[in-house]
Order: C-alpha cells, then structure tokens, then sequence
C-alpha cells in the first residue's frame, strides 16, 4: 500500500514537528520545578497538643483582633476596607476560616515569622517590616501559645466551605474574578503599591497556566517566579485543590460540553468516513 | 437573443437562462483529473474545506467579537466562550483550523516540489499557490491579534516592528502600518479591518485565480507522465474507463477527496475539542500588557521556519548589523519559494526520488525546515543561536544552489 507508507512519512514528519515545538521547546522554556510539597516541610513542626479555651484568650491578649475581625464569632473587622488598604496595603483577612484553610504547621510559622512562612524575605525585613507583625509570645511557651491559638480557630472554623467561599477568603483579597463579579475588597491602588504590580484578575488564569502549573505556584510561587511579590499561600492539599477547582468552573466552564460535543462530533466524522469510504469504492471499482 | 423555449423542467429552464448544463460539464463531470494520483492530491479540497470552516466560524464569531481594546480580550474570552452557545466551539474551530490549514499547505506545498508540480506550464499554478501562502500568512497574523492577549500584543509589537529595518521609510512606516506610536486601538481595528474584509476578499480571488490556473496546464500526476487529455477524455467517455489515464473531476475525483476530507476532520475536530494549545496558545489567556514582555516570544509555530532565519544572523558582519543581515535573509526566504520554477534549471516533470541531485536537495530542505522551526520557538541563547545561524545559511545556500544542481538533468540523466 504506497499510500499508507506516504501517508505514515506524512505522519511522521509532522509528529517530529509537533514534538519538537509544543513537548521540547516548552520543557526547555520552563523547566521543570520540583512538586508542591503540602507538609511545608521548611518550616519545623509545632507538635504541642493546643488547648482551644486557653486559645481564646491567648487569642484575645495577643492583640490579633487589632487588625483581624472574625465575623463568626461577632468580632468585626476593626477597619474598613479603605482604611485598611491605605494602613497595610492589603485587607487584613478574617481569620473564622483561617484553620480550614491553611495547613497546621504554616499557620504556626505564620504566626511567629510572617515573612518566612510566607516567603517574602527578599521583600520585607527590619526596615521594611511585613505589616503582620510577629507575636513574640505572653512570656510562656510560645510554641504551646501558638498552639492554643490554632486549637482555638479550629473550634471556630466551619466544617465545610464551597470552592467559591474558599475562593473569597484565601484570594479575593489580592486578586479579582471578573468573569464571576467578585471583586477585590482591597484598594486597587494601595495594592499596587504595596505588591509593586497589580495582581492579576484570575477570571481565564486557568486556561492560560493550567492545572499542574497552578498547583505548584499556589503551593510556592517562588518555585516559577523566583523574587515574586506573591506570597505563599499555605493552603492545605484538598483546599488548593478547591480553588483550582473553582477557578476551572470559572476559567473554563465550557470543560464537560467540550469533552461531549467532541465525541458526538468525531463519532459522526468516523462513521461518514465509513460511508464515504464505500462510496469511493463503489465509484472506483469500474476504473 | 437565445431562442428561449417552453421548459420541461427546472433544469431545462435553467439552463435555457444560464447555461448550466455545459457549467456542469466545463466544471465538473468533463473537467479531467489524471487518474495516476494518491491522497496527497486530495489536499487542494481539504485547503478549500478548512477555508469554507474558517469563513463560517469567523461569521459566527464576528457577530459578537468587539474590535476594541477595552472590550476585545473579555468579547472572545467572556462572551464567546462562555457566555454564547457553543461559542467556544466556533472560536475552537476557528482558532485550530487557522492553525491546520498551515499544516495542510505546507503538506500541499511540498507535494508540488516533490513531484515537480511548479513548472513546465505550471508556473502559475505555483506562483498563486504561493501568494495564497503569503495572503493566508498576513490573515493568520492580523487574526492572531483580535483577541487581544499577550501574545496578540507583543507579536504584534515584534512583527510591526521588523518593518522599521527597512532602509529611509522604516520609521515612518512603522508608524503608519500601527496607525500610532505604539501598537495601540488604531492598530487593532486597523488589523481587524484587514482580517475580516480586505484579506479574505483577496484570499477568495486569488483562489479563483489559483483553480483557474489548473485549466490550461491541467493537474501534474504522480510520475510526472504528461498526458494527452483530448484522446484520454475520448476513451472515458466512449465507455473505456480502465484504459483512460483520467477521471472526471465529479464525481470521481471528489468521491476520494470526499473520503479524505472525512477522516481529515476527525482528526481536526481531535483537536479542536481535546488537544487545542498548540493552535490557542495559553498564554494568550493573559490580557495584553504594554508593561509586562512575556519571558518568551514566539510566532505561531508555522512562522517559526522563517522567524528562524531571520533570528539566525545574530552577530554583525563588518558595519551591517546583525538585525539588518536577519531582515535581508528573512526577504529572501519569503521571496525563495515564489521563484523556484525559475530557479529549477531542469525541465524533467517528475517525483524527486527520479532526480537523483534534486531527491538530496528536496529532503535536506525538509529537514532544514523541521531544524528551523524547532529551533525557532527555543530561546536563542549559546548553541541554540549557532544551530539557528547554521540553518539559515543551509536554507540560503539551498536555493542559491539549486540552478546549478538541476542545470545538467535530463530525462536519462537524471535518474
């Protein structure tokens, strides 16, 4: 059959090609990072037991509700919006689900050394403190404090959040979802300021960086942007996996239509090639 | 005045007013195609499919697509596909054949090298062959632009901005091709104008021209045998099909075409629906950002070849600079394809693998192209930028060559 060997060279060119612009040169332009690692296995372990009533007032006493509200529990945000994005940069967030999503051992760190568990010492130090200053402890334990403190926000955390709600209260801060008319609490400008560039709206972010780049870049942004203002976010495995999801119900809503219509359609091509094909042979067979 | 009847049917009214039985006859069921072809000459009616496809998907998505830079990115990416029904299959299709139709050109282009389908009559044929690649080329670019994304933008901004290697008017023409300083609005509707009206209008005649040049030097075959189509029409319509050399093109020809053109579009609709990046580059999901340069920009993997050999000159030579050396061999690729039937010094019509010296040139040329366009999307830095240089003069020398390696063959010779 010569034509099936011209059309396997025909094949096999444009494979070479294929291969050659999307799988190589996209491995050579970004190379591979090492997979998201959900233990946060930089920071060291808080293995104390945390006692959730002792929680609440270390809680109280260490001074978060300065600039945290936890709305859950009738405790407003001590700022507005606007005062807030003109004092920090950035709305201060409320902490009701901080323990639903942030994983245990970051929310630890987060609490002793903001900008190490955030990753953004290049960015803040002395001189330029993070706005979420440092709790150096009430004089005990500090380690068994923090530990309280966590126990105490996994009492107050639901049990159960939606994608969206995930969504609005690890990133809305930051960053927009203009395709699903949620926008960003913070001033825009102030932001700008205090991130150096405006974070992007994250309407169509999954169709432009896809689902495996995302997981790593939640997990550490510095992993695909080394220096980015970004910090990390400490989202626990299955909750990142709840804004990738909603970000996909967003992004690319079109997903399981696309997946059906396309093999309605191809079975339809695949059976008029059959027909087709038939017709050739009834037409050609005299020639 | 034509003696005009009473009509024994539709038909016969009809072609009492417009002639359309001999139209019939002229166009379809007595336009003679050889019979000695494969699947390879079945790629003129999948262009004219794909062509059809992207025409009716553009009218789809033209209906809500806004030519504004403040609306353009969220018209195609909000409203498009998402919003409209089925809006994401016509922009899928549009976007995945702009893409194809470039494979099945260069497919259609380099069967008419191999089998010498460019000249002895069929210059035509070639040279409007080959200002349909460059009107396809311009329409893939100023499309690329409309949905306004990062890649629109700094492709855009790269492309526009080669013109201004031209000697004396390079600035100014920058400037008036942009219709601004920078690529901006009036560079968008300018470009949208182009790609929705002013090009395919072209595209549409050159086509016309492109089967009109058919007529007279008819359809080459797979040896190269030349036929005579008055004795070899006699013998098919006198009942001797076995023995003709040709086939009608309705409805013989087309029944394979019609055969190929299907199994093409389960492929194409593979892609349009699961396996779409490489035509609807992610990174275009991004809304154009003056301020922010991607870390990497790449044409369109079908530009790559090209961009290669304009990217491959990367050191000056003397007191030409390396951009202006770029942009000359860059002229020059573009200009080599068009004057290859002057360039073949031989007059043997047939499959390369009959010539000898021109079998060797014909597939180091396809790998020097697959070289090219790989290499054109690799960022070109340290060997990388040598291979591009070295490609590109390869591809150079080629052509400068090919005179002088078809100049002695003959028919005996040659094989």
């Amino acid at each position: 059959m010569r034509e099936l060997k011209i059309l396997s060279l025909v094949v096999a060119i444009t494979a070479v090609l294929y291969w050659g612009i999307e799988p190589f040169a996209h491995s050579q332009m970004n190379p591979a990072v090492a997979p998201a690692d959900f233990a946060f296995e930089d920071l060291e372990a808080n293995n104390k037991v945390g006692d959730a009533a002792a929680g609440a007032e270390t809680f109280m006493m260490a001074g978060c509700i300065a600039c945290h509200g936890v709305e859950s529990q009738g405790m407003d945000s001590p700022m507005d919006n606007e005062t807030a994005s003109l004092s920090f940069g950035v709305v201060s967030p409320d902490l009701g689900s901080a323990a639903y999503l942030y994983d245990r051992n970051f929310l630890a760190m987060l609490i002793k050394d903001p900008t190490r568990a955030l990753k953004v010492e290049h960015k803040f130090n002395d001189e330029n403190p993070h706005p979420m200053s440092a709790f150096y402890g009430l004089g005990g334990d500090i380690d068994q404090e923090v530990a309280d403190i966590i126990a105490y926000l996994e009492t107050i955390a639901p049990s159960k959040m939606s994608n969206k709600e995930v969504f609005e209260d690890a990133c809305l801060r930051c960053h927009d979802m203009k395709y699903d008319k949620l926008y960003m609490p913070t001033q825009a400008e102030p932001l700008t300021e205090y991130m150096g560039t405006l974070p992007p709206d994250l309407s169509i972010i999954i169709r432009a960086k896809g689902h495996n780049y995302l997981t790593t870049f939640i997990n550490n942004p510095q992993k695909h942007l080394e220096g980015t203002a970004m910090p990390r976010v400490g989202l626990k495995k299955d909750v990142q996996e709840q804004v990738i999801s909603y970000l996909e119900e967003i992004g690319d809503s079109k997903k399981d239509e696309r997946t059906k219509v396309g093999i309605y359609i191809i079975g339809f091509f695949i059976i008029l090639s059959v027909f087709a094909y038939l017709w050739k042979r009834k037409i050609w067979k005299d020639l | 005045m034509a003696q005009i009847k009473k009509a024994n049917g539709l038909v016969d009214w009809l072609d009492q007013r417009l002639a359309v039985r001999s139209l019939t006859r002229v166009l379809m069921t007595e336009y003679w195609i050889p019979k000695n072809i494969n699947f390879l000459w079945a790629m003129g009616v999948v262009l004219s499919v794909l062509f059809t496809l992207l025409v009716v998907s553009g009218i789809f998505l033209l209906m809500y697509y806004k030519p504004d830079v403040n609306y353009a990115f969220d018209s195609v990416n909000y409203t498009i596909m998402q919003e409209v029904a089925y809006g994401w299959l016509w922009r899928h299709m549009h976007g995945v054949a702009a893409s194809a139709v470039f494979l099945v050109i260069y497919i259609h282009m380099f069967t008419g090298i191999y089998y010498g389908s460019y000249k002895k009559g069929r210059e035509m044929i070639w040279i409007s062959g080959m200002l349909l690649f460059v009107l396809f080329s311009a329409e893939a670019f100023s499309g690329y632009m409309l949905p306004w994304g990062q890649m629109s933008y700094w492709a855009a901004q790269v492309i526009t901005n080669l013109f201004g290697g031209i000697p004396i008017i390079g600035d100014a023409l920058v400037v008036w091709i942009r219709g601004d300083f920078a690529v901006a609005d009036p560079t968008l509707t300018r470009f949208f104008m182009l790609h929705v009206l002013l090009l395919p209008l072209i595209i549409m005649l050159v086509i016309v021209i492109h089967f009109y040049s058919l007529r007279i030097p008819h359809v080459n075959n797979e040896t190269g045998e030349e036929i005579d189509y008055d004795i070899e029409a006699e013998k098919y319509k006198a009942g001797d099909k076995k023995e003709s050399k040709v086939i009608p093109f309705w409805p013989v020809f087309l029944s394979k075409d019609f055969f190929v053109v299907s199994i093409f579009m389960v492929f194409l609709f593979y892609l349009i629906c699961f396996h779409y990046s490489f035509a609807i580059d992610p990174i275009n999901f991004e809304p154009a950002n003056p301020l922010k340069t991607p870390d990497h920009i790449y044409p369109e993997w079908y530009f790559l070849w090209s961009y290669e050999v304009l990217r491959g000159f990367f050191f000056d030579v003397g007191p030409i600079a390396a951009a202006d050396i770029g942009l000359m061999a860059f002229g020059f690729a573009n200009v080599a394809f068009f004057l290859l039937p002057f360039l073949d010094r031989s007059d043997v019509v047939a499959p390369a693998k009959e010539r000898k010296k021109f079998n060797l040139w014909f597939w180091i040329l396809i790998a020097d192209m697959i070289v090219l366009t790989i290499y054109g999307k690799l960022p070109p830095t340290g060997a990388n930028a040598w291979v591009g240089f070295f490609a590109a003069m390869v591809f150079i020398g080629l052509f400068i060559s090919l005179p002088i390696i078809t100049k002695g063959e003959t028919k005996g010779g040659a094989r």
